[in-house]
């Protein structure tokens, strides 16, 4: 048997505390909840590149937590990443693999290539059997042209033309195989990925708020924050009656409190 | 809403002593109500469109992950106003049609030449489904009805609980999720048959896609003021030639 503290010096998690942790649950300790972001992110590949969308809520239970939060993470100059899950593990793993990248880009003298990105995103979160609960979809173009991939937090992957994650990844995906073409232009891209995220915006309870794009070409990139967004807030003063809206009948004035005028001595103080 | 095996055997742990339990000579308690459904039928849509009502299912009874049977016909018309498609445990549907024969050949008999508007059969199956919901006993369905009656259309739908709601689009399992963003989107209140049609073939193709207990062979019931038709079976055509489904590793080799 472990001693305790082999586990994080053999790497990956030490799970000597579970039993403790199940039986103060048990006993009505309530863990704290974590940021989610509920979320819909989708990529799409076009004639020219990759176009990633994603929706702009991060939740906390049942609260929403920020209504504008950044889910298109950047990997490398010509590689973005959307995330899905726990916050906390989609922005530490898309952080930690895109400083592995920079290494890598000055270790090799090249540019990075997406299935390098795609190699360090699984590896890592197959060694941590699934707990690093981020899902990711991975898109960029490099010398062999353009990529699309989704992550699972277990560690597999997927490579395809058009993909979906998060819990509105279902309304979004629905979208797609409805109205997805083989080479499309960038305005169609644009437009059908954009109507992906506003089924999810408007069909998901967990995902809400703008829309971002963001449209990886041979070129560049175009990173489009808040390319829509169709959930602005409506400022009212709650009433919209014009001064004079009313006529006045009558006139009556009555003072609350008599005025008393001091005619000599000093005024009392207040 | 469908409601998940876990939730219900939850419940039934709580509710082993009361009714519906009874305990026999050997001393076990036998439970005598449904827990959790067997044979079951994948989603239904339906649609209002400019001259009447559209409803849209597949064909297929499902044993668990086997798909057992092919030819199940899960839309019925229920009367001369109305039809009905559900989705769930399928016993329980053809127990809801028996019902509903009963009901309409009581009313064929009062012979008052007034027949029962698509409005009543969804009261009575909203009674129906609720009282079995109170008695911790419920027919596992999520019903569809549509109907049109003296040029008013009505489409309604009602859960294994007793939910019940009326739209202009409504749909049962993963259609709610894979279709009704669709039908949120396109549905317009003055679309044509044609049009009417190619929406719902839209919709149960990318269900077919990504619904895995689904099948490719199809009805469709129209309502109109003239009455109930529930076409043949059709399938609808599929297109799995995406060029990048052919080698998705070419330009990751050793990817796996």
């Amino acid at each position: 048997m472990m001693a305790q503290g082999d586990g994080a010096a053999l790497g990956g998690f030490d799970y000597s505390n579970c039993r403790r942790n199940q039986m103060l649950e048990k006993a009505g300790i309530k863990l704290d909840r974590y940021l989610k972001t509920g979320t819909t992110i989708v990529g799409l590949v076009y004639q020219d590149g990759v176009i990633l969308g994603a929706d702009t809520r991060a939740t906390e239970g049942d609260i929403v937590a920020d209504k504008n939060c950044e889910k298109i993470h950047y990997l490398a100059p010509n590689i973005y990443c959307c995330g899905a899950g726990t916050a906390a593990d989609t922005e530490a793993v898309t952080d930690m693999v895109r400083t592995q990248l920079e290494l890598h880009r000055y270790a090799t003298g090249r540019g990075s290539r997406v299935i390098t990105a795609l190699t360090m995103l699984k590896s890592h979160l197959f060694n941590y059997q699934g707990h690093v609960s981020a899902a990711l979809v991975l898109g960029g173009f490099d010398v062999s042209g353009p990529h699309l991939h989704t992550v699972y937090p277990h560690g597999s992957t997927d490579t395809l033309p058009f993909a979906t994650m998060g819990s509105g990844s279902l309304a979004a995906m629905s979208v797609f195989e409805a109205g997805f073409r083989e080479k499309m232009t960038k305005e169609e891209g644009m437009s059908l990925v954009s109507d992906a995220i506003c089924a999810g915006i408007f069909n998901d309870l967990g995902s809400g708020s703008n829309v971002d794009l963001c449209v990886i070409t041979k070129a560049g990139k175009e990173y489009l924050r808040n390319h829509m967004t169709p959930n602005q807030r409506v400022i009212t003063k709650g009433y919209t009656f014009k001064r004079g809206h009313t006529p006045i009948l009558s006139t009556k004035i009555v003072p609350l409190r008599d005025r008393v005028d001091v005619s000599e001595g000093e005024a009392m103080e207040e | 809403m469908e409601h998940t095996i876990e939730a219900f055997k939850r419940e039934e742990s709580l509710g082993a002593r009361h009714s519906g339990a009874a305990a026999a000579s050997d001393g076990k308690i036998h439970i005598e109500r449904t827990q959790y459904p067997y044979v079951t039928g994948s989603s239904v849509l339906g649609i209002k469109y400019k001259d009447g009502i559209l409803l849209a299912a597949d064909m297929a009874a499902s044993y668990g992950s086997t798909k057992r049977y092919k030819s199940f016909q899960r839309l019925k018309p229920v009367g001369k106003h109305a039809v009905i498609g559900a989705s769930g445990e399928m016993s329980d549907f053809q127990q809801i049609s028996t019902m509903l024969d009963e009901l309409t050949l009581r009313d064929q008999m009062w012979d008052d030449s007034n027949t029962l508007g698509p409005h009543e059969i969804h009261s009575y199956l909203n009674r129906i489904m609720y009282q079995r919901r109170n008695k911790f006993d419920p027919l596992w369905n999520n019903i569809i009805l549509g109907g049109v009656k003296n040029g008013k259309k009505y489409l309604g739908v009602v859960s294994m609980i007793g939910v019940h709601f009326e739209d202009d689009h409504v749909a049962t399992g993963f259609g709610q999720h894979l279709a009704r963003p669709e039908l949120r989107k396109q549905w317009r209140a003055d679309m044509t048959l044609e049009e009417g049609v190619r929406l719902l073939e839209k919709c149960l193709l990318v269900l077919y896609y990504r619904d895995r207990s689904s099948i490719n062979k199809y009805q469709i019931a129209k309502v109109t003021e003239e009455g109930v038709t529930i076409s043949s079976p059709f399938a609808i055509e599929t297109n799995w030639e995406l060029e990048a489904f052919q080698n998705p590793t070419k330009n990751a080799e050793g990817s796996w």
